[in-house]
């Protein structure tokens, strides 16, 4: 590890702070992905200010219609917490799949979500969701916040501080994970708000994307048989050693129906 | 440099140490407890796999002053001091037994990670204890002998809860 410092705030306002004097410092929450990131010497903070523990973001509450997390909410803290999974049960499930359960016990929302990893599965939650993110100074709707690979909506200082999840009719997250790493090859979350239906696909593209031909069709009719036709197109979609653009095209036909099906009960044969 | 004072395996640790000291470095070279291992450097092979405050994390990935405070077990603190000995933890002794380990360098992780699982989940099924071990790698056993040992484990834990 290079030379570095380390800064715990104390308050969220203090972290704003030390964010403002050292321009070139980090947030660390769970450092999951940061503290990797910086043994490898891929990005390198002259300072790292602690935000992990700060009690203001980590509550986890119903506020009538609506789930409310804290940015520094563990990924096991939301897996097992009754409030979700009585709220949106799809989110709790979703947080079970990330990495693995050290990583679980560490990683946060808000680092997950900053960071948006093309691969990531959070991103396909808020996105789906239609959440709102809550930062220092506003709050961000999920549309506008993911920008493509790595790059958010977030300024210079800005801290995400917590999750406002309007809670759907119904949901599910259907993930193919990499055998190896966990991330997703591609993972769709599949929402029906009520009054309306939202797809929203991670691990394909450069970013998390809306499948919009595919939220017409569920639109018009929820179920199986308005999305069994639907091919999705290679065009512009992730190729590696891992999968090429059309086999990835083909995991968002079959996430998506597979979504569908968890949520209205079909068969998928 | 910054002190870092925690509680490992039940006795107060206190070194001086530098910012960009990691957890796991903490306790091998500063406390000198060398069961916990480094595999991979790059968090994905649980073998530094420790328990802090009550829950597994890896210690590789973590900066020793994040765990200011804190209350860590290691490998080293599972086993029970009593009039006749060192009497194994039931999941140590079940990887004895199931042969959960040939080269044994993933095992202190495994352990630890097999530990947290049943902590959480006291009844496991097959599938629980595979999704819990996906974090730790094992190259020299294929993982069968591991899962019986967790079974085997869990259920003498059960027992003695």
């Amino acid at each position: 590890m290079y030379q570095l410092s380390y800064l715990k705030a104390s308050s969220l306002a203090q972290a704003g702070q030390l964010l403002g004097a050292n321009p070139e410092a980090k947030l660390l929450a769970g450092g999951m992905t940061l503290i990797p990131t910086l043994k490898q010497r891929l990005a390198q903070p002259s300072h790292l200010i602690d935000i992990g523990n700060l009690a203001e973001l980590r509550a986890i509450k119903r506020e009538g219609a609506t789930l409310v997390v804290g940015a520094a909410a563990r990924h096991a803290e939301v897996a097992s917490s009754a409030v979700v999974r009585e709220a949106i049960a799809s989110l709790a499930a979703l947080a079970d799949q990330i990495g693995d359960p050290a990583v679980r016990n560490m990683g946060t929302m808000g680092g997950s979500v900053a960071n948006n990893d093309p691969a990531a599965d959070y991103p396909a939650a808020v996105l789906g969701l239609n959440a709102k993110v809550v930062t220092t100074s506003r709050e961000i709707a999920a549309d506008d916040f993911f920008q493509g690979m790595f790059t958010t909506a977030l300024a210079e200082g800005e801290i995400v501080t917590a999750f406002k999840y309007p809670i759907p009719k119904r949901a599910h997250y259907a993930k193919f994970p990499h055998p190896a790493s966990g991330y997703a090859m591609t993972g769709v979350f599949v929402v029906d708000t009520g009054s309306g239906a939202r797809v929203a696909v991670t691990g394909a593209g450069a970013g998390v994307f809306r499948w919009k031909a595919a939220e017409e069709a569920l639109q018009a009719s929820f179920s199986v048989a308005s999305v069994k036709a639907l091919q999705h197109p290679a065009d512009g979609l992730n190729e590696d050693m891992h999968a090429d653009a059309r086999y990835r095209a083909n995991l968002i036909n079959v996430m998506t129906k597979r979504a569908v099906a968890a949520i209205t009960g079909e068969s998928l044969v | 440099m910054p002190n870092v004072t925690l509680t490992l395996n039940g006795k107060t640790v206190s070194h001086d140490v530098e910012d960009r000291t990691l957890l796991v470095d903490f306790i091998r070279d500063h406390a000198g407890m060398t069961g916990t291992h480094v595999g991979c450097d790059t968090s994905q092979c649980g073998c530094c796999t420790i328990h802090m405050d009550g829950r597994a994390i890896k210690s590789c990935s973590l900066l020793a002053v994040q765990a200011q405070g804190s209350n860590l077990t290691t490998i080293e603190g599972l086993a029970k001091q009593t009039a006749t000995g060192l009497e194994l933890h039931p999941m140590q002794q079940a990887f004895s037994d199931c042969h959960g380990l040939q080269c044994g360098f993933c095992t202190p992780g495994m352990i630890m990670a097999a530990v947290d699982l049943v902590k959480r989940c006291p009844n496991p099924s097959r599938e629980d204890i595979i999704h819990g071990l996906e974090g730790n790698l094992c190259r020299c056993t294929g993982y069968v002998n591991i899962i019986k040992a967790i079974d085997q484990g869990a259920k003498v834990m059960r027992e003695a809860a």
